[in-house]
């Protein structure tokens, strides 16, 4: 029943091994698009602002390589244990209970790791609280189930407008299924936009993945945050708090173009949207 | 609880039939009851992740109208958005089952009663008749939160869909105006006075019912990891009875405590939410380390390596543990200076945690190792928690969480430190102690296959979970965007895998009765040194009326 023990555990942790390789190489393979999820992707999406490059730069080069070299080196120790030590390989069991310099370095060799990771990490959390001086500012409201934005009027804006999402059977060719919307919302590119964010009834979270911005939309609060996208393009987004039947079903476009193509756009929504632009709205109260 | 002769040797202190079970004061029958009771709420919850996997596994809503038209008998043209409701309670149910119904009464209620006092040399728990009591709340409290499932929650839909953590104001009468949330508060009620009035019993017993020579430092590891849960029991449970109770008056009685209409905040009840859940997950996790301790030294045939350490190691994982709560609030709009400290701390958690994981493979070190089932277990739980644990560290980075916050690599971190970690824990001891508890041997081909089985099925199903995440899909969600498909369905055909694997289980259970082989007191060897392995398998009804003095001067 105990014969082969060594060569059993080998062979299943090679083979459980090889399984990650083929996993990563897969998903490396995946096609990246801009500002979308790639399909089969297995990391971080290209980042389009210099918070969510600094969020990428922060996993790929310094949370995952430590992580993976420290969950493969218990990996190692289990598997080396596993064969050195086996009953019959090492009939009679040591007694070593205690080791000092062992217990020390263990206890040590972690915190200086966590000062590694630290460093970085707490330079990004500075740059994402806080907000730069900024040129436009949204104001947006998540409600179930849909978002709707705000442009300010001395920004020229003074309209305001709802984003749903274009349900299946009315996507065209080319739309993405659940995250299609019929209004996007604009905005230049490189300069900084201040996003204001609250909610009309439950709490709701607006995340652009490709922004490395994620904030909680909740009624009675007013939560801020910020980008600054360097290219234009589309960029989706989608609801990250879960707020009833339709929560995956309220996705987020923001398109970014050039400052005079913004300032056209701008004219024409207001033209567009003039005519539902709501009243302002106060924050969820108890419903009997 | 002095000595033998002819103290309680009447009709009344060994009952027999329903009245033992309903009744029961005796330690180890309510350990049983409550890993029957832990089985049926973790096979219920199990079906349900059946379900959301299968519904996950395309792009689309394929599964959940039908399930709602079956279940709730839902008209053809609701049943679309009575699906897409039944998925959001099923996640909700599935997270409070497994929580609740499954891991606490199986680790906590059923392998803590059981042997504790066996560990420690003690007749029985302190209270025993507390004991029973905390027994049966929990089966109250299981049936008022399946209850929940079938009455009115969103306006029109049945059941309460808001994830186990239950923000207001979907959780208050905005989002959720019928009775399934009210049903839902009233069972955390009952399950936290269960648990308040077992933790009462855990340190009564420990600090005063030890037998002669065992002082705390010679307690095995899986009682002071007990003894640190129980503390831990009592000093968040209260806030979470505050916090729902707030929550029953805001919907019920007109008070506004988290309505901002009123003057109240919906961050209040994240706060005090968190304060108990961040404990609640080590609640979890610290007997399934006190087991894992347990398990490796007696199939290494050592002691466990630096027991002190280990002993401050949980003690600092349970303090730290409780102060570190808004690290699942970073982006609610809380403050630089919050995120900062929230940060610090939860880092500095991986410390003790590390030391945990080297000391049990410094214990193998050296060691003679027996494979058997557990230690496979064992060794499994080892390397997978370490996964769980660094992509831990990932997010408590307030930074990185920023990208990851209420995604699927959220979702892979808590699976792989509970659905890999404590239920790989939950199965190690289950296999450990089968032999004690019953005095028959499992058969080992058929452990081994479990094992196997599960391996490879949870890593399948969470493992692309990390990608789903890193690619940006949303927690909590019924369809996505097509560009997840390939990780979810990949995820989804895991489930095949823990499918066989609970089967397994099950077969090995009742093939284990049938077959009806003799354990005997000790079938692990000289390894396994604590009390339990000492008395016969299964123990006398009332063990130790003679306590047992404890010489030497080692640890067990």
């Amino acid at each position: 029943m105990h014969t082969g023990n060594r060569h059993y555990l080998r062979r299943a942790a090679l083979a459980g091994a090889a399984f990650f390789p083929v996993l990563l190489f897969a998903g490396l393979a995946a096609a990246q698009v801009e500002g979308q999820p790639a399909p089969g992707g297995v990391g971080l999406p290209n980042m389009a602002t210099p918070v969510g490059q600094e969020t990428q730069l922060l996993y790929n080069s310094v949370l995952l390589p430590v992580i993976s070299l420290i969950a493969l080196f218990v990996l190692g120790l289990l598997v080396y244990v596993a064969w050195k030590f086996n009953e019959r390989a090492n009939p009679v069991p040591s007694k070593l209970t205690h080791h000092t310099g062992l217990e020390i370095a263990w206890t040590l060799v972690p915190v200086l790791i966590l000062v590694f990771i630290a460093i970085p990490s707490f330079r990004l959390l500075a740059h994402q609280v806080e907000i730069p001086e900024s040129t436009v500012t949204i104001k947006v409201t998540g409600n179930q189930w849909y978002w709707s934005y705000k442009y300010a009027e001395d920004q020229g804006g003074g309209f305001g407008f709802d984003q749903m999402m274009i349900p299946d059977a009315d996507l065209k060719p080319g739309q993405l299924r659940l995250l299609a919307v019929d209004n996007e919302a604009v905005v230049p590119v490189n300069e900084v936009v201040r996003v204001q964010l609250t909610s009309n009834d439950v709490i709701h979270a607006f995340g652009i993945p490709s922004f490395g911005v994620r904030m909680d939309a909740i009624p009675g609060r007013l939560n801020q945050t910020w980008f600054k996208i360097e290219k234009e393009g589309v960029y989706y987004g989608q609801c990250y708090f879960i707020c009833g039947k339709d929560h995956a079903f309220m996705p987020i476009v923001i398109r970014a173009v050039s400052r005079p193509d913004y300032e056209k756009w701008l004219v024409e929504a207001k033209q567009k949207f003039a005519a539902s632009d709501s009243p302002v709205r106060v924050a969820a109260s108890v419903d009997r | 609880m002095a000595s033998s002769t002819t103290a309680g040797d009447g009709a009344h202190d060994h009952p027999r039939g329903l009245s033992r079970f309903l009744f029961s004061t005796n330690h180890k029958d309510i350990g049983t009851l409550y890993i029957i009771v832990g089985a049926i709420g973790g096979i219920i919850a199990f079906l349900l992740s059946v379900a959301i996997r299968a519904e996950l596994a395309e792009p689309g809503i394929q599964v959940f109208p039908v399930l709602a038209r079956l279940l709730h008998g839902a008209d053809p043209e609701m049943a679309l958005d009575a699906g897409k409701n039944l998925y959001n309670v099923f996640i909700t149910v599935h997270g409070v089952l497994m929580i609740f119904f499954m891991a606490m009464p199986i680790l906590i209620g059923g392998f803590g009663n059981w042997f504790v006092p066996l560990m420690i040399g003690a007749p029985d728990m302190a209270f025993p008749r507390l004991n029973n009591i905390s027994l049966w709340l929990l089966v109250a409290s299981l049936v008022l939160a399946v209850i929940s499932i079938f009455v009115e929650g969103a306006p029109g839909m049945k059941g309460f869909g808001g994830g186990w953590t239950f923000y207001p104001p979907l959780s208050s009468n905005t989002g959720n105006p019928g009775p399934a949330m009210d049903f839902v508060i009233l069972a955390i009620h009952l399950a936290g006075a269960s648990s308040i009035l077992g933790a009462i019993n855990f340190i009564t017993t420990i600090f005063n019912m030890r037998a002669p020579g065992m002082t705390l430092h010679r307690m095995p590891l899986f009682v002071w990891a007990l003894l640190v849960t129980a503390f831990l029991l009592i000093m968040v449970l209260p806030v979470l009875a505050g916090c729902v109770t707030m929550l029953l008056t805001d919907r019920n009685f007109g008070t506004a405590f988290y309505d901002p209409a009123g003057g109240g905040d919906p961050l209040l009840f994240q706060h005090l939410l968190w304060f108990f859940g961040h404990p609640e997950v080590y609640i979890i996790i610290l007997p399934a380390f006190g087991l894992i301790s347990q398990i490796v030294s007696t199939f290494s045939k050592k002691p466990v390596f630096g027991y002190l350490g280990m002993v401050y190691a949980m003690v600092s994982i349970g303090v730290l543990g409780s102060i570190v709560w808004a690290h699942h609030m970073y982006t609610v709009g809380m403050s630089l200076n919050a995120q900062r400290y929230f940060m610090f701390a939860t880092m500095v958690i991986a410390v003790p945690t590390g030391i945990k994981i080297f000391s049990w493979i410094a214990t193998m070190w050296g060691g003679s190792i027996s494979f058997r089932a557990p230690m496979l277990w064992a060794i499994g739980f080892i390397f997978v928690f370490t996964m769980g644990g660094v992509t831990g560290v990932v997010l408590a980075n307030a930074g990185a969480d920023r990208q990851f916050h209420e995604g699927y690599y959220v979702v892979a971190h808590f699976h792989y430190t509970l659905s890999l970690g404590a239920v790989f824990a939950l199965f190690a001891g289950f296999y450990y102690w089968f032999p004690k508890m019953t005095g028959y041997m499992y058969s080992e081909t058929l452990a081994k296959l479990n094992f196997w089985l599960l391996f490879v099925g949870v890593n399948v199903v969470f493992f692309p979970q990390h990608f789903l995440g890193l690619a940006g899909m949303p927690r909590r969600y019924i369809d996505y965007p097509d560009a997840y498909a390939l990780w979810n369905r990949v995820s989804s055909a895991g489930m095949i895998f823990v499918s066989l694997a609970m089967l397994v289980w099950i077969y090995a259970i009742i093939e284990a009765f049938l077959r009806k082989r003799v354990a005997g007191d000790n079938p692990w060897g000289a390894g396994a040194t604590t009390l339990e392995w000492t008395l016969s398998s299964p123990p006398p009804f009332h063990q130790f009326s003679t306590l047992p003095r404890i010489s030497g001067s080692d640890h067990m």
